[in-house]
C-alpha cells in the first residue's frame, strides 16, 4: 500500500480510551460514517494511560501524526485521567515544537461514546491536516542518522 | 517463556466484514507473521461452529494465545474468552481485533481496508504474545442495597430487592416518599387514581421488614467500590418523633407561621409544622426550621405546648449515618423546567398561567380546590382553558432541545379531565406534534379529540399576557397559516422535564456521569439501560431521562434485577488487568500514589509502592507517571504498547 513513489499517505496512530473515544469510534462504525483509512486505532483503558514516551515512540517508528481520544472533561470513567492527559499533551506539544516537530502532529480530542459523528469529523480533519503538513521529519532524520553512522 | 503459538481467527461477519475486507488475505498475511501458528477465516466466528473452531484449534495446535479479528471487543470479547476457557486456555490470552466497526464499516476501498485490517490484527497479535495468564480478583461483598430517591421508580426498585431477601436502605430527601406521582390526580391512559395505585406501594415499602426507610435524608458522600461501598447519609431533624406523633394536627392549627406548600406547588400555603399530604409516609409531622419562628422554646413553641403525646423535640440534631452497601440504585427523578424561564408565556407575571403539576393539584380531589378547576387569581371556575404543549421543550435556541416525552399524553389527560369537571367549559390545546407512542396512548389521544371534542390547534404559542382579568394567548395555527388570538381564564403550560437539581452533585459523589442535558447516563443506550458505567451503580426513573410511570416502574424493576444479580453472587469478580509494581525498580518516589483516583496505591514498609488489586480499576494513569517504569498495567505494559506501535506502522 505504501508506494514510496506514490502520493503521500499519512500514517496515523490513535490511542483511544475504552469508555468514550473507542466507543465513539464503534458508534461511527455502527452508523457507517466513512473516514479515510490512514489511522490504526489502539485501545487503552484511559487517555491517562497515554504517556509522552508512547507518542514519541509512534513518531519515531514512522507515524506522521498521533491522535489521543479521551472522555470529555468531567466525564472521565476513571474520574480525572483525562485532566492529566491534557497537561501531559500540552507539555509534550511545547517540547515537540522546540525540537522542530510541528505540535499539530499530536492532537488530543474529547470524544464521547455518543459522538460517532465527532469521531468521523475528527479523523477526517486530522488526516487532512497531517496530509497538509507532509511526512513527519522524524523518520527521515533517524534513518539518515542511522545511515550516517552505519 | 516458551515460543508463542498464536491462533488468528478472521471473521467474515456474513458480508459485514467480507464486503470491504479481504478476510482470506488478512488470514494469509497473518500466517506469515512471527509467532502465529494457526490462521483461519470463517463466516461467523461468534456462531457455535465458529467458536468450536477456536476451541478445537487451541487444543490441536497447542495455541498459547488467540486473536479473533472480528467486531468490537465490547461485543464479543466475553464470548471468545469463555470459549478459550472451555478449551483450557486462560481467557486473558484472548484479544479481539476490531476490523468491523473500526474498519470494514467505515471504509470503502477494499485494498485499503484490507491493509488496515492487517495492521490492526497484527497489533493485537503483538499484544497477546506478551499477555500473561491472569486470575480474576475475587472479592467479598456486603448484602445490602441502597436506593436513592423514593419516587415510584425508587419504591419499585426497593420493593423488588427487598422481596428477593436482601436488605435495602431507601433514602428520600423530602419528608415523605411518593415523589411526583403522589401529586398526580389520575394517570393516563387508564385514568387510574394516582394515589390509589401508589399509596399501597408506599405503605408496603414502609412496612417491609427488609427496607429501612430514611426520609428527610440525603446522601453526603460515597467511597469504596462495587460490593463494598461506604455511604454517609445525613438525616435531617424533623423535630417531631414519628413514633409519638398521633397526627392530631393540633400543632399545625396553632402554628403562626406559613410558607408556600411544596406539595401543592404554591397554590396554597402550609404551616411551618406540617405534613406534606394526607397519605404521607412516614405519617408524621415535620417542623421546617427555615419557616419556624425559631426552635428555641422562648421564641414561640406554640406547637410543643399543645402536643399531647409530647412528640416535639426542639433539640433534635442532624445525624450522619454510615452504611456499607454492595449496590446503589439512583432514582432521583425529575423537576419541571423552571416556569419563570418562560417569561414570554407570562409566567411569574400572570397568576393564571400555571404548570402541569399545579393543574394536577387543581384536578385532584385531595387538592386545594377539592377537584374543582378554580383559577388561582380569583378562585372562579375556569370556563376557557388553553393548554400549551412543548413549553420549554424542543426549543434548542431558548430552552431545552429535547422532547419531554410525557407532555402530549398528560395534556390530553388534563383536557379530558377538565372537560369532565367543567362540562360546559372550552378546552384548547396548542401542539407542535402529537407523540403518543405507547400501549393505548394513541387511542387515548384520539378519544380526547373525537369524543370529548377538545380543540387541538397545531402551532406554537408566541406570547401570553394579561388584559384585565383575562389571559390573552397569541399563536399561529400552522395548518391554516392564520394568526390566532384566544381569550382564556386559565393557561396550563406542559412544562419540559429537567433532571432533579440534586442529580449533578449526587452523580459527582457517586462518580457516575450525566449526559449533556444533565440526566444520568446509562452504560449503553440500548443494551445496558439501567447500569451506569461504574460497576454496582444502577439508574432508574426520570433522573435518567424523561419517562412516564410504566417506564419508570419497568426501569426500577430492571435496576433491582441487576442489583439482585450482584447481591446474589457469593463473590464478586474484579478484572485482574490492574497495576503491578516491580519492587526491584521502584524508587519509592510516591508519584503514583498521588495520581491514583482510587487510593489503590501506597508506599509500603519497604519504601516501595504497593497496589491494592481490589481498589485498582486499571486506568493506568500511574503507569504513565511512573518515572522508572516500575508501575505497569498487566497485559498492557509499556513494552507491549511499543511492539504494537511498531507493527501498526510497518509496511504490509
Amino acid at each position: 500500500m505504501s508506494d514510496p513513489t506514490g502520493p503521500f499517505e499519512p500514517k496515523i496512530v490513535a490511542f483511544l480510551c475504552r469508555w468514550c473515544s473507542y466507543a465513539g469510534a464503534d458508534l461511527a462504525g455502527v452508523s457507517r460514517l466513512e473516514y479515510p483509512p490512514n489511522v490504526v486505532p489502539m485501545r487503552v483503558n484511559c487517555s491517562g494511560r497515554v504517556d509522552a514516551e508512547m507518542v514519541l515512540a509512534a513518531l519515531e517508528k514512522g507515524a506522521d501524526g498521533v491522535l489521543i481520544g479521551g472522555c470529555h472533561p468531567g466525564d472521565c470513567h476513571y474520574v480525572s485521567g483525562n485532566y492529566k492527559t491534557r497537561r501531559r499533551v500540552a507539555l509534550l506539544q511545547r517540547a515537540l515544537s522546540e525540537i522542530g516537530i510541528d505540535p499539530q502532529r499530536v492532537r488530543l480530542e474529547w470524544i464521547s461514546a455518543s459522538e460517532g459523528h465527532k469521531f468521523q469529523r475528527t479523523m477526517t480533519e486530522f488526516i487532512e491536516r497531517i496530509r497538509d503538513l507532509g511526512p513527519s521529519p522524524v523518520l527521515a532524520a533517524t534513518t539518515k542518522e542511522a545511515t550516517g553512522h552505519g | 517463556m516458551p515460543a508463542a503459538r498464536i491462533g488468528v481467527f478472521v471473521c467474515h461477519c456474513g458480508l459485514n466484514i467480507e464486503r470491504t475486507v479481504d478476510t482470506r488475505a488478512v488470514a494469509e498475511a497473518l500466517a506469515e507473521h512471527s509467532g502465529v501458528a494457526y490462521v483461519s477465516d470463517y463466516d461467523y466466528m461468534c456462531s457455535d461452529p465458529g467458536q468450536r473452531q477456536v476451541i478445537d484449534a487451541i487444543d490441536e495446535h497447542r495455541l498459547t494465545g488467540v486473536v479473533v479479528a472480528a467486531c468490537s471487543p465490547a461485543m464479543h470479547e466475553p464470548t471468545f474468552r469463555r470459549a478459550a476457557e472451555e478449551a483450557g486456555l486462560n481467557p486473558y490470552l484472548v484479544e479481539m481485533a476490531n476490523i468491523r466497526e473500526h474498519c470494514s464499516w467505515v471504509h470503502r476501498d477494499r485494498d485499503e481496508a484490507t491493509a488496515k485490517a492487517i495492521r490492526i490484527t497484527k497489533t493485537l497479535v503483538e499484544k497477546v504474545k506478551r499477555n500473561h495468564p491472569l486470575d480474576p480478583v475475587r472479592i467479598d461483598h456486603v448484602d445490602k442495597c441502597l436506593v436513592i430517591g423514593g419516587g415510584i421508580a425508587g419504591i419499585q426498585a426497593a420493593l423488588d430487592v427487598a422481596e428477593s431477601g436482601f436488605q435495602v436502605i431507601l433514602v428520600e430527601k423530602e419528608p415523605s416518599i411518593g415523589g411526583h406521582m403522589a401529586q398526580l390526580s389520575e394517570t393516563f391512559p387508564t385514568l387510574d387514581c394516582s394515589s390509589c395505585i401508589l399509596t399501597p406501594k408506599m405503605v408496603e415499602a414502609s412496612r417491609h421488614p427488609n427496607i429501612e426507610l430514611l426520609t428527610y435524608s440525603e446522601v453526603v458522600d460515597v467511597s469504596g467500590y462495587v460490593g463494598n461501598y461506604t455511604v454517609r447519609i445525613r438525616k435531617n431533624p424533623t423535630y417531631v418523633d414519628p413514633d409519638k406523633c398521633n397526627l392530631c394536627g393540633e400543632c399545625e392549627r396553632v402554628c403562626p407561621e406559613s410558607t408556600a406548600s411544596e406539595f401543592e406547588r404554591g397554590l396554597v400555603e402550609r404551616k411551618a409544622i406540617y405534613i406534606p399530604f394526607q397519605q404521607a409516609i412516614p405519617s408524621s409531622y415535620t417542623l421546617d426550621e427555615d419557616t419556624c419562628l425559631g426552635l428555641r422554646p422562648l421564641r414561640c413553641s406554640e406547637c410543643a405546648k399543645v402536643c399531647e403525646p409530647n412528640a416535639i423535640d426542639f433539640d433534635m440534631q442532624p445525624e450522619i449515618l454510615e452504611e456499607e452497601v454492595a449496590a446503589i440504585i439512583v432514582a432521583t427523578g425529575f423537576e419541571l423546567y423552571p416556569i419563570l424561564n418562560l417569561g414570554e408565556y407570562g409566567a411569574g407575571d400572570v397568576p393564571d398561567v400555571i404548570d402541569g403539576l399545579q393543574f394536577e393539584r387543581l384536578l385532584s380531589a385531595s387538592g386545594p380546590t377539592g377537584g374543582e378547576v378554580r383559577r388561582p387569581s380569583d378562585g372562579r371556575i375556569a370556563k376557557r382553558v388553553v393548554f400549551v404543549q412543548c413549553a420549554g421543550s424542543r426549543d434548542p435556541k431558548n430552552h431545552n432541545p429535547y422532547c419531554s416525552k410525557i407532555c402530549c399524553m398528560y395534556t390530553a389527560k388534563h383536557a379530558l379531565l377538565y372537560q369532565h369537571a367543567v362540562p360546559d367549559g372550552e378546552a384548547t390545546v396548542f401542539y407542535i406534534d402529537i407523540r403518543a407512542g405507547g400501549k393505548g396512548y394513541e387511542e387515548f389521544i384520539q378519544g380526547a379529540i373525537e369524543e370529548e371534542r377538545i380543540r387541538y390547534l397545531r402551532g406554537k404559542v408566541a406570547r401570553i399576557y394579561r388584559d384585565g382579568d383575562r389571559v390573552v394567548v397569541w399563536g399561529v395555527d400552522t395548518l391554516s397559516g392564520k394568526r390566532i388570538e384566544l381569550e382564556a381564564d386559565l393557561v396550563v403550560l406542559a412544562m419540559s422535564m429537567n433532571p432533579h437539581p440534586s442529580t449533578e452533585g449526587l452523580a459527582k459523589a457517586l462518580k457516575i456521569s450525566c449526559g449533556g442535558e444533565g440526566f444520568l447516563k446509562e452504560a449503553h443506550p440500548k443494551l445496558r439501560p439501567v447500569e451506569s458505567l461504574t460497576a454496582g451503580i444502577f439508574v432508574a426513573g426520570a433522573g435518567q431521562g424523561p419517562k412516564d410511570i410504566p417506564e419508570s416502574v419497568a426501569q426500577g424493576s430492571g435496576a433491582a434485577a441487576k442489583a439482585i444479580g450482584l447481591l446474589a453472587k457469593e463473590k464478586l469478580i474484579h478484572s485482574p488487568e490492574v497495576v503491578s509494581i516491580d519492587e526491584e525498580i521502584c524508587g519509592g518516589c510516591g508519584v503514583c500514589v498521588g495520581m491514583c483516583p482510587y487510593n489503590a496505591l501506597s508506599l509500603n514498609g519497604a519504601g516501595v509502592a504497593e497496589c491494592n488489586e481490589v481498589l485498582c480499576e486499571g486506568c493506568g494513569t500511574c503507569v504513565s507517571a511512573c518515572p522508572t517504569g516500575a508501575a505497569q498495567l498487566k497485559n498492557m505494559s509499556d513494552s507491549q504498547i511499543r511492539e504494537m506501535i511498531e507493527v501498526a506502522l510497518a509496511d504490509v
